[in-house]
């Protein structure tokens, strides 16, 4: 099953669910009842700016910017595959 | 072997608790209040599991608002950045108490619900208690922590499984999980009373799925079918000391909560050992670990590193051996002692509830 990303969707991370940092793992992570996700830094990065306000697009363009190479395909990719978790709406 | 680091703890704080449900899964001897460790140990506790790598903090019991310094215990688990849940059966929980628990930084709290037929409830948890969980249910709300309701299902409640998801989400539940009654301990004794019958399960299963789409985006809810329904046995924890650290409430660690029952296990105290040496040292967490332990059928089985043979409790409570295969799984040679108590039922509705013994220990 997959959870559509449109460009104009406003992502948020799901209510129960904090980022923090894992000092043991030294990984960022994604905290929530019952379970975590362990992110890498551009997980960390894309999450972010998952504020509730930016879109996808917006935040494919504040990170391309950053890298300097279009990363839109990640970023959708990415905040659909924590969507199907339920841990994006 | 790789050996993971423990994702998750639970401290069954206590074994106090107003309620007396037949399938608790604290052990038979239940512990009184004066073996219990301190604040200080659990602070300490809580802290060096946070250094091997704790991420979830479970705040257990009995039910753990009895210990008066929960607040406390709370808070420290927050300043070391762990994700806490309070595991509750709603009753004792004030105002005062809710308030102070959510200053401290407490984010989850799941409240047991026995079921939505009161009296069924209150038979069940052998007191009243249904007023007090509203009561509660609202608090938790209003406060707005996250929240999650746990229903233990079995032959009494299961019909009733639409109705029970249906209450839940009218509560405002982030999360339901429904779960099966696992037959260790209190459970197994109360088997025959609170064994479901195949149909009932089936139905339950189709209305569970209906609902659990219904209300998605609104109320995550976890269902898994019982294992004795199953063919294949399921992973305890994720495997034997590969995630998950149980301490009990006068500070012995288990790898898993029905470990009580493996006399054999010496289990190490936190009053003697960091939880460092526990886990990467002692005996009782390395006893399972990986498939070095593994008899036939499971050491030459491709599903060994998916379900690590399934539950040792099991295996050692209906097979005599906790190192035989879950006799859940369809190529256990005991499998018959599954489907034997799957007709085991007929006739059986008293239930033994939990409770200390006679005779206070030590008194």
């Amino acid at each position: 099953m997959t959870v559509a990303m449109s460009p104009d969707t406003v992502p948020r991370i799901w209510r129960l669910a904090r980022l923090d940092y894992d000092p043991a793992r030294q990984r960022p992570v994604l905290l929530y009842p019952e379970g975590a996700v362990l992110l890498n830094d551009t997980g960390q990065a894309i999450l972010e700016l998952v504020d509730g306000q930016r879109t996808v697009a917006q935040i494919a363009a504040e990170l391309g910017a950053r890298y300097q190479t279009d990363v839109t395909a990640d970023v959708t990719d990415y905040l659909s595959y924590l969507a199907e978790r339920e841990l994006v709406q | 072997m790789t050996m993971e680091r423990p994702t998750t703890l639970l401290a069954e704080l206590t074994h106090r608790c107003p309620l007396h449900c037949p399938y608790c899964s604290n052990p038979l001897d239940l512990l009184r209040a004066e073996h219990e460790i301190g604040t200080d140990d659990w602070k300490r506790v809580f802290t060096e599991a946070r250094e091997l790598g704790v991420l979830q903090l479970g705040l257990s019991g009995g039910e753990p608002l009895i210990r008066k310094d929960l607040e406390e215990l709370a808070g420290h688990a927050r300043s070391l950045g762990l994700y806490t849940t309070l595991v509750t059966s709603g009753l004792g929980l004030t105002r005062k108490r809710a308030e102070a628990l959510r200053a401290a930084g407490l984010e989850h709290v799941q409240v047991s619900v026995q079921d939505v037929d009161p009296a069924t409830a209150e038979r069940i948890a052998g007191t009243s208690s249904v007023k007090q969980k509203q009561a509660a249910i609202a608090l938790v709300k209003e406060l707005g922590f996250a929240f999650s309701i746990n229903v233990v299902l079995h032959r009494a409640n299961l019909d009733r499984i639409g109705e029970i998801i249906d209450y839940a989400a009218g509560c405002g539940a982030d999360r339901l999980e429904l779960a099966n009654t696992q037959y260790y301990g209190w459970g197994l004794k109360n088997r025959a009373t609170l064994m479901p019958r195949r149909e009932q399960v089936l139905a339950a299963k189709e209305i569970a799925q209906d609902r659990i789409l219904r209300y998605k985006g609104r109320m995550q809810i976890t269902f898994v079918l019982p294992d004795y329904f199953e063919e294949l046995p399921k992973a305890c924890y994720g495997g034997w000391g590969r995630y998950y650290i149980v301490v009990s409430p006068d500070g012995k660690a288990l790898p898993c909560h029905g470990a009580y029952a493996i006399p054999s296990l010496e289990l190490p105290s936190v009053r003697e050992h960091s939880v460092q040496w526990i886990w990467h040292e002692s005996s009782a967490f390395q006893a399972y670990r990986g498939d070095d332990w593994m008899k036939e059928p499971c050491r030459s089985c491709p599903r060994k590193t998916v379900d690590f043979g399934g539950c040792r409790c099991q295996a050692l409570a209906l097979t005599g051996d906790a190192a035989n295969t879950d006799p859940v799984c369809m190529l256990s040679p005991r499998r018959n002692v599954i489907d034997e108590a799957l007709h085991e039922h007929a006739g059986a509705d008293e239930y033994a509830y939990r409770d200390y013994a006679a005779e206070p220990q030590g008194a």
